[in-house]
């Protein structure tokens, strides 16, 4: 793998001359603290900010979504048929994006592109961009990536790997997509690879200190789904939880979606939203039952999907990054760090 | 890429109202492109989404069989926002169709089996589907004896009455069909629940005997313990689920019990299989 | 404020003992800084996890239905906005009085954890009460601030900070406030043109991802099926649509008109930094006016919007 300097004099304008051929998006401030935003020609990322209220998933798969129209004029020949819409799958890139969360990309990838059906937004999305990361010098509290597969510089899911080092970034090329999106901003000074290599050993040695929180995952998969779906510690857990959507919309590996059908004059548009698992709504039957009627139930799924289900199933650890967004956020506090623990560690009588 | 949202275009050919309640109609289409119909090959016990443009899509299993060509049927209960629009559209009218979705019964491993197909009230589509294949010549011979419990609450509320009363006049289907209760002096056939005609009537298991059962919740729950006294083992009763669903391909994710997702790893399941997943359907 | 702890912790273990209730609702220590989670206590050994500190801005009110078993009481602490919802709760009858305990919490205010959040670059690792005096921490720096100067804005606003109705006090009332200019923001809005307003809610809304916490947040949303969730018919779009997405907050707030207390329970709740009661201060100051109306101060009255009355100085109602 070979290493570029990048002087942070030079850094605006190669994120210029990268617009040409690239949609850039990046962490910008607003009211509500870093988003994860496209960045008109005005706007350069804001690197050093912290972790983004929102994770970048909705680069990839935005909360709202067109995927199909239709019109409804009985005097066009093709109406009442739908067709998929016209989609910008032009090169995108995302700039400052944290290594978990392109470990969590790769994660959400098993679901919506696996061996019996592709989704092809998100697919044609994923293949359309390069993720150029920047490793974590100062891991907040609630950062605990490193118990969940990754890590402050985890290079999985990346195309670049970058490292700030004050005056300069230092760049670890890592794909072939990495080296077109350095190639389109004109970045070229090499780096010595031994040397470089043992400065991102360092800096990751120390930024891992950093991270206090962590999590034992290591039994889950021994454990069976029913003795934990039937533990007696859910109703704890889920007491304080007021239900709303938060920790899933958040979440960077939560994928789940509702679709829905409007119209607008005589034009029929299906399109799909963010769904969450804490809503009533998500498994209500048109009939009236409801298989996750109460609050203790969805909270359960959340949790069985992500450390147990997921686990399972592929084989990957866990469906979780170790962000800690959901921990920040969750207006009730409610920290799967404690959730995952007690799981992990529940011994069935 | 082939995009897996995209229904295929199909024309209502005909409508057919149900049941004497007129809750439920079955819809024939047709493929507007005759090679759609080859891309739609199912096997009884799929299911596809039902697919209105501004309307929305809904899960439905497919109620036609495989042997039957030109067209596919459904057979609809009116309940939620789609299901009502489809009931008052017309023939002639454009909408989509997606799928075939989910898996099927074990086809493979019924071969040569005594196959016992156990339904209640509209759970009879796909059962309609399977037994129609299945007495096809050219598939007959691959099954040993067919038993059919079919109950509904009144003689009116039956599927496909014509042909179950053709079918009760072979001689190589067993036909049992009940109602809960009926005043019609004319009826004669069996009176009663379907667990109590099942536990009655149905063959007794031995290792080469399936279940497939199909119907409402407290049917199901009534049904087990009959088949438990008549020696089915828990991988002898076939099972098919229903869950609220949205994609159809295991991508949405709400439709899970336990790992298993309802839409793509289902819908049929053995009931050994459903017992080792937590009961969310 | 901490001090009155160790009496909430003293009367819960005495009900709990005694059996005069079957839970306490109350406050547990986060786990992060700046945090605390609602918390139901059923045995008299685990009342040492109650805290009660300024970072519980949520308002217990909106647990107690879901709580309740089916026989007995339960028991909750609450602080004059909380004891103000539970009045509400028991006026539109979702819970009876002679159901709940309440343990009566005089309150000084609630931070602003975003405010605090602002103070630094990067994230807090620790956050100490003392009395006024607040020690927060970050891996960059220490700042020591007076709770008085980071509290939220309802709770610099608030003119109930004890508790209303009770079964016991936790400590002796405080002081309450008297305001110059109780609603300077809502008449600052109400100051805009026109387009200027319409600007100004747009903005508000703009960053709103519909996770429903505010209204999950909320004591008042106890609707089985909210409307926007309704199916047949469907009265709101799903998607991330501008006018889908004002549809919700709007019709919240009028939902919510003579009935909010102002807790704050929604901006707190809300990860995406909306001050959701721009709209619905609005309405608190048009009850005030219109009605002589504040919510959850009397047990015998229904909220205005809710009665009808002849002698209506309106017309249209007539």
């Amino acid at each position: 793998m070979n290493f570029i300097t990048i002087d942070k004099k030079d850094w605006a304008g190669g994120i210029d001359r990268s617009r040409k051929t690239y949609r850039v998006f990046g962490p910008v401030q607003d009211e509500n603290g870093c988003q994860i935003k496209p960045l008109t020609p005005d706007l350069y990322p804001l690197m050093d900010a912290g972790v983004t209220v929102m994770s970048p998933k909705s680069v990839l798969f935005p909360q709202t979504e067109k995927m199909l129209t239709a019109t409804l004029d009985a005097s066009r020949e093709d109406h009442h048929i739908m067709k998929p819409v016209e989609k910008d799958d032009t090169l995108r890139v995302v700039l400052g994006i944290r290594p978990y969360d392109a470990r969590a990309i790769l994660l959400v990838k098993l679901n919506f592109d696996n061996p019996d059906y592709q989704d092809p937004y998100w697919c044609d999305a994923y293949a359309a961009t390069t993720f150029v990361g920047l490793g974590v010098n100062r891991p907040g509290p609630c950062d605990f990536s490193t118990s969940t597969g990754c890590g402050p510089f985890s290079e999985e899911g990346l195309d670049v790997l970058m490292a700030d080092l004050d005056d300069r970034y230092l760049a670890k090329i890592l794909t072939e997509k990495g080296e077109t999106w350095a190639g389109a901003c004109g970045f070229d000074t090499t780096a010595d690879a031994a040397e470089s290599q043992a400065l991102f050993d360092i800096l990751r040695k120390e930024a891992e200190k950093n991270i206090t929180a962590s999590v034992d995952t290591d039994q889950l998969s021994e454990k069976s789904i029913l003795d934990l779906h039937e533990a007696p510690f859910w109703d704890d857990v889920a007491f304080s939880c007021i239900n709303c959507g938060t920790c899933t919309y958040v979440c960077p590996t939560c994928w789940c979606f509702d679709i829905q059908d409007e119209t607008k004059h005589k034009t029929a548009v299906r399109f799909r939203n963010w769904d969450s698992c804490m809503s009533p709504l998500f498994t209500h039957h048109a009939s009236g039952h409801n298989p996750r009627e109460s609050k203790v139930q969805r909270v359960r799924q959340r949790f069985m999907h992500k450390l147990k289900y997921f686990v399972d199933k592929y084989d990957q650890g866990i469906m979780c990054v170790g962000c800690g967004r959901c921990v920040a956020s969750c207006p009730v506090n409610i920290d799967i760090r404690e959730v995952c623990t007690i799981m992990n560690n529940h011994e069935s009588k | 890429m082939e995009n897996p949202y995209v229904p295929y275009p199909v024309r209502i050919d005909d409508i057919e109202v149900a049941t004497e309640d007129k809750s439920l109609k079955t819809f024939t289409f047709v493929f507007q492109n005759p090679e759609d119909e080859e891309k739609f090959a199912y096997k009884a016990g799929q299911f596809a989404e039902l697919s209105i443009p501004g309307v929305g899509e809904i899960p439905i299993g497919i109620a036609s069989s495989p042997v039957e060509k030109g067209f596919v049927k459904f057979t609809v209960f009116r309940t939620g926002v789609v299901t009502s629009h489809l009931h008052n559209m017309k023939k002639g009218d454009i909408m989509g169709i997606r799928g075939p979705l989910g898996n099927w019964y074990p086809w493979e491993k019924l071969e040569n089996k005594n196959v016992v197909i156990i339904g209640g009230g509209f759970a009879f589509t796909t059962l309609r589907s399977s037994i129609v294949y299945m007495l096809d010549p050219a598939n007959r011979s691959r099954f040993k004896n067919i038993d059919v419990v079919y109950g509904a609450r009144s003689p009116g509320m039956l599927l496909y009455r014509e042909e179950l009363f053709d079918w009760e006049k072979r001689d190589d289907i067993n036909m049992h069909i009940t109602v809960d209760g009926t005043d019609d002096p004319e009826w004669k056939y069996h009176k009663g629940f379907v667990p109590q005609v099942v536990e009655n009537n149905a063959p007794v298991a031995d290792e080469d005997t399936y279940a497939i059962v199909c119907g409402p919740p407290i049917m199901i729950k009534f049904t087990q313990p009959a088949l438990t006294k008549l020696g089915y083992q828990e991988h002898q009763i076939i099972m098919s689920l229903e869950n609220r669903m949205k994609c159809g391909i295991g991508m949405c994710g709400r439709c899970n019990i336990g790992k298993e997702l309802v839409c793509k790893d289902g819908p049929v399941f053995t009931l050994e299989q459903i017992n080792q997943t937590p009961k969310e359907y | 404020m901490d001090t009155c702890i160790e009496k909430i912790r003293a009367i819960c273990a005495d009900l709990l003992a005694k059996g005069e209730v079957q839970k306490v609702i109350g406050f547990a220590e986060g786990s992060i800084p700046m945090a605390s989670r609602p918390i139901a206590v059923t045995s008299k050994d685990d009342v040492e996890k109650l805290v009660f500190n300024a970072t519980c801005g949520l308002n217990l009110a909106n647990y107690v239905s879901d709580a309740l078993p089916k026989e007995g009481k339960i028991a909750v602490t609450a602080k004059g906005c909380d004891s103000r919802n539970l009045v509400t709760h028991m006026v539109e009858n979702q819970v009876s009085r002679d159901r709940l305990y309440i343990i009566g919490v005089p309150c000084t205010g609630m931070v602003d954890k975003r405010k605090i959040a602002a103070l630094f670059e990067d994230e807090i690792t620790d956050f100490i009460e003392e009395g006024d005096t607040l020690t927060i921490v970050s891996a960059q720096k220490k700042e020591v601030v007076s709770k008085k100067d980071m509290l939220r804005h309802n709770c610099r606003m608030c003119t109930h900070r004890n508790p209303v109705v009770f079964d016991v006090m936790a400590a002796e009332p405080v002081a309450e406030q008297s305001l110059d200019q109780p609603f300077a923001d809502v008449d600052q809005i109400a100051a805009m043109d026109p387009e200027a307003r319409w600007a100004h809610f747009q903005e508000l809304t703009k960053n709103c991802i519909r996770c429903y916490a505010c209204r999950n947040a909320c004591p008042l949303c106890y609707c089985p099926t909210c409307f926007v969730d309704e199916s047949s018919p469907q009265w709101v779009g799903k998607g991330q649509d501008k006018t889908d997405i004002n549809t919700f907050h709007f019709l919240r707030a009028f939902h919510c008109a003579g009935r909010c207390t102002d807790c704050g329970a929604c901006v707190e709740a809300c990860p995406m930094g909306i001050n959701v009661r721009d709209f619905t201060r609005k309405l608190n100051k048009d009850a005030l006016e219109l009605f002589g109306w504040e919510a959850g101060l009397d047990m015998e009255k229904r909220p205005p919007l809710d009665v009808y009355s002849p002698d209506d100085p309106d017309d249209f109602i007539k």
